[in-house]
């Protein structure tokens, strides 16, 4: 028996991750003060665990949710406290200012508006035959047989970043 | 209603698109590198929500995309904890993080 309405109640919590997302990343890039920006980092990435679900992976939701809320911006935090990254106020004068933001708002605007109406207008035809359903199943054959090769250079690449930042982080240290 | 909103792709690539306008606005505008370091992983999860979605409704193999992007997360950890580091870096010798005072070639 179905549940009285769940199609509705899916589409409002669609919706709701949708907002989620795009007041999270409003949040990020309009404060002021550089811990909010990370927070609102944080509330995009937990809108957008919610839209993987919505895309029937929700072994990438919770990856998202770990990886970015728990690695990313823990990580961002520590060097928010070892720094002092606060926006300072603007030297320039308040034309230059208004002018400045006015072009980066007209960029990114044209970017959005131009992709928005391709992807709203595009017919976007019903889906080609499946060859797999994308379990989590699938995920690990996959990643264990066609694509064991990347996640073994992957592997490599995270374990050289960590020693870079480690040696990179650590040489100011000896200085006086 | 035979067809719910999260059955459209239109919906997620203009969320994606979104999240890459606010990801360019905030490089264009931030003054402080962690700032835009927060505003490049917009624009990473923009690429992978776009990825996803095209995953779900257009691929054969839906088992593709989401390796993609679990290997994009992965080289997206490792890139903030390398700017991360730098910045810390940068921090220790100059003593400021704002991209203003940042114009020394010769250090």
């Amino acid at each position: 028996m179905k549940f009285p309405a769940a199609e509705l109640i899916a589409s409002a919590f669609f919706i709701i991750c949708l907002l989620t997302t795009g007041v999270g990343a409003l949040i990020a890039v309009f404060t002021t003060r550089i811990i909010r920006s990370v927070c609102g980092l944080a509330i995009t990435c937990f809108g957008l665990a919610g839209l993987y679900y919505f895309l029937t992976s929700p072994f990438l939701a919770l990856m998202e949710i770990l990886i970015y809320v728990g690695a990313v911006c823990v990580t961002i935090v520590f060097a928010v406290m070892l720094s002092e990254p606060d926006e300072p106020p603007r030297e320039e004068s308040r034309g230059t200012v208004v002018v400045w933001a006015g072009v980066a708002l007209l960029a990114s605007g044209a970017i959005f508006f131009g992709l928005w109406q391709l992807s709203l207008t595009a017919g976007w035809n019903q889906p080609v035959q499946r060859v797999s359903q994308g379990t989590v199943q699938d995920l690990g054959v996959s990643l264990l047989t066609t694509y064991s090769m990347p996640f073994e250079v992957i592997s490599l690449a995270l374990l050289v970043a960590i020693l870079g930042a480690i040696a990179i982080a650590r040489t100011g240290r000896t200085k006086p | 209603m035979n067809n719910p909103l999260y059955q459209h792709p239109g919906f997620y690539l203009a969320t994606a698109a979104f999240l890459l306008a606010a990801g360019v606005y905030g490089i264009l505008r931030r003054r402080t590198l962690i700032g835009m370091l927060i505003s490049g992983e917009l624009i990473f999860s923009a690429a992978s929500l776009n990825l996803m979605a095209f995953n779900r409704f257009k691929a054969p193999d839906p088992a593709v995309g989401q390796i993609f992007v679990l290997f994009i997360m992965g080289l997206a950890a490792a890139e903030v904890a390398i700017a991360l580091s730098i910045i810390i870096a940068v921090y220790r010798n100059y003593r400021t993080v704002k991209t203003h005072e940042l114009s020394e070639l010769n250090g």
